[in-house]
């Protein structure tokens, strides 16, 4: 039971690293932009986050709140970058994405040495990792429902907001329009651009949150330079969830417990590989099947990829 | 005043460019990647405090400073020129292959099996054309798969072959922990399966095969029937089926190719550079290689010089990290700088294939619509623009 009780919060853990990231590529992909810039975006605004926390040092929760602006405005600086290259100036978003990709995993491990981290572990300690103190009395529940940090939670409710805000919001419902048809948003009245560029910059900084909680809750406040791994992943689970991220809340999870399945039930290390290959291949097999079977609900965004030029006809 | 304003055109508007002289459009991508440099120089300055000039030259160091360190350079380009020109037809195509490194790494994969399995069981020749046998199908296969999808399914290729280089990837660190059975999951130097050197420079038969596979794809692109089907289904998909093209067949064999390049890739790097194998032995390549062949409008000998442009920060970056180890810089310093070039040039293009016109401080002549919607414009926000409107209403027929 303890073990089990420890794998799933394990999984929810690591997952909540892919949630970030596949919550905020959702939202940029609505919009009809594959932003393959997030495995960057994800280190840069780790980045981002740290020196947020260098600056405050580990002082109460304003630590959190200072790592979580910074961390974000750091990732929204790519996506914003991201935005003016596909959106205005009409480069090809592959191309665009991946030159993100290499720029922002340069910038991290470049600058990521030279941050002070003195007040890493304290902080993750002290404000990152267990939001609610109480949740050792609480026996399983406490160790299932209550024991992670605020960035856990914060994920799960921007989960939740963004999937009510793409399935109810009018907001919504135009932003999936432009992602659908640009043309007939253009038409309607909707500002394209600006639904591209606000999408894509918040998008990102969401993603960004995903970083920062790997270096300061997951790792518990050390440095590292595998963030990038965790993006892409982020991407696959997109499509594994068919961009949705009420589903991307299970997802997540389940992403998380193929993740780490491995240190928990005994395969000889030599074949650990065949289970991490396994969220990749069954993101090929969801991929596969819903372009087969798919119904309408299941598609990505019919302009995915595709650049608006108004001009363009 | 608002209303006076709503009749204006918007203060730019943009439209596309007649072709532009060659020299002219060179000269503004010459001038973007002078601006990057000049970018990358001020972050130089403020970030590790160094004089600019010394970290440039030191990067020309690194290329150029001692023979060894020049073909390690052209190896290096010719390896990314190489990885280039698979993924070239493909999108060509618009099929975006962005699995190159897991077609690389699946080559590679398969050529040290050969070894592994068939090293002392067969002569040196023999293995060698196992090797090369092997790594070509196992490409091949690894490209096909998404373009069999692609062409029956309309599945889509980007995340499919992405998908597919992680898999490539954990296959290589499985079979490698299969094979080395100390558990160090680490593949030592391969004593056998090496590849002929010729004037006892390791680095001249990569060179030489690229040079012939770059000569052969430009060959390929633009005179054969091949390149030509290629050449249209990326530009109309609907003109190709009209035409009688089968999109189908000439999808999956444009992979085929691709695939098998990037096999050769693969064999290359095991066979000739590195005789070992491991998970990142294609070193982001099959990444970097997009940005390269689109970087060159997919023409192969273009690519020659977009791919050295690329190695050249790289190897360089490796120089700056010994020369200025002091001031803490790392090789990922390569990485910025390419990304900043990058950027500016991905920008530059749009301003070498589009006109950005800004509004003129007054009309010359109004049109009759002008001043029908000045009369109208009470009624409804959207009569205000009606040319606007006609514009759109277009668009939506279309």
């Amino acid at each position: 039971m303890g073990s089990v009780i420890s794998f799933l919060s394990g999984a929810v853990r690591i997952g909540t690293v892919f949630l970030f990231g596949s919550t905020g590529e959702t939202l940029t992909e609505k919009s009809g932009h594959l932003n393959l810039g997030i495995p960057g975006i994800m280190c840069f605004g780790a980045l981002g986050g740290c020196i947020g926390v260098s600056m405050v040092g580990s002082v109460t929760f304003l630590t959190v709140i200072v790592a979580m602006l910074c961390s974000f405005i750091f990732a929204g600086f790519l996506g914003a970058i991201y935005s003016l290259l596909t959106v205005s100036f009409r480069a090809n978003q592959n191309v665009t994405g991946l030159t993100i990709t290499t720029f922002g995993v340069g910038l991290t491990n470049f600058f990521g040495p030279r941050v002070n981290d003195s007040a890493f572990f304290a902080a993750s300690r002290d404000h990152f990792t267990h939001l609610f103190g109480f949740y050792k009395d609480l026996g399983w529940f406490g160790d299932l429902f209550l024991s992670y940090g605020v960035l856990v939670y914060v994920a799960i409710i921007i989960a939740v907001l963004v999937s009510l805000f793409l399935s109810k919001s009018k907001t919504g419902l135009h932003l999936r329009a432009v992602g659908e048809s640009p043309a007939t948003a253009d038409a309607a009245g909707i500002n394209v651009t600006a639904y591209r560029y606000l999408s894509t910059v918040i998008g990102s900084g969401i993603a960004g949150l995903g970083g920062l909680f790997y270096i300061m809750d997951y790792l518990g406040g050390s440095w590292e330079y595998t963030i990038d791994a965790m993006g892409w992943l982020s991407i696959a689970l997109v499509i594994f969830t068919v961009w949705r991220p009420n589903l991307g809340i299970l997802g997540s999870i389940l992403f998380g417990a193929l993740y780490i399945l491995a240190y928990y039930i005994p395969v000889p290390t030599t074949y650990i590989n065949l289970l991490k290959m396994i969220p990749y291949l069954v993101t090929i097999i969801v991929l596969v099947l819903t372009s087969i079977f798919g119904s309408k609900n299941v598609q990505p965004p019919a302009a995915l990829g595709l650049n608006y030029f108004r001009e363009d006809r | 005043m608002t209303e006076q304003k709503s009749l204006h055109e918007p203060l730019f508007h943009i439209s596309k460019r007649a072709a532009l002289p060659w020299w002219k459009a060179w000269l503004i991508r010459a001038a973007a990647v002078l601006a990057a440099l000049v970018i990358s120089s001020i972050i130089i300055v403020i970030v590790v405090g160094e004089n600019p000039f010394k970290i440039f030259a030191s990067l020309i160091d690194g290329n150029f400073g001692t023979s060894y360190k020049f073909w390690t350079m052209l190896e290096n380009v010719a390896l990314l020129l190489c990885v280039a020109l698979a993924v070239t037809p493909a999108f060509k195509m618009k099929f975006w292959n962005i699995g190159a490194e897991g077609q690389i790494l699946i080559g590679a994969l398969a050529a040290t099996a050969c070894i592994m399995y068939l090293g002392d069981s067969v002569s040196e020749v023999l293995l060698i054309v196992f090797m090369i046998a092997a790594a070509l199908i196992a490409g091949i296969i690894w490209a096909v798969i998404p373009a069999l999808f692609k062409a029956f399914f309309n599945t889509n290729e980007t995340l499919f072959t992405l998908m597919m280089n992680y898999i490539a990837m954990n296959l290589v660190v499985l079979f490698i922990n299969i094979w080395v059975t100390s558990g160090s999951g680490v593949l030592g130097v391969l004593s056998k399966g090496h590849f002929p050197v010729i004037a006892e420079n390791k680095s001249l038969l990569t060179v030489f095969v690229v040079a012939i596979v770059t000569a052969l794809m430009f060959v390929y692109l633009k005179y054969t029937k091949h390149g030509y089907e290629i050449s249209v289904v990326g530009d109309s998909l609907n003109t190709a089926k009209y035409s009688g093209m089968n999109v189908k067949k000439i999808i999956i064999r444009t992979l085929a190719l691709s695939g098998a390049v990037c096999g050769l890739v693969g064999v290359l790097l095991v066979g000739s550079v590195h005789h070992t194998l491991n998970s990142s032995l294609a070193d982001g390549r099959g990444f970097t290689a997009i940005i390269v062949s689109w970087l060159a409008k997919f023409n192969p000998l273009y690519m020659i010089l977009t791919a050295f442009l690329v190695v050249f920060f790289q190897r360089g970056a490796n120089q700056l990290a010994s020369d200025f180890y002091a001031s803490r810089v790392t090789e990922d310093f390569g990485d910025i700088i390419v990304g900043i070039i990058f950027f500016f040039i991905i920008g530059c293009e749009f301003f070498i294939r589009y006109i950005v016109k800004f509004r003129k401080k007054h009309k010359e002549t109004a049109t009759a619509s002008d001043f029908l919607s000045e009369g109208d414009n009470v009624s409804d926000g959207q009569d205000n623009e009606p040319a606007a409107l006609k514009d759109n209403a277009l668009k939506g027929e279309k």
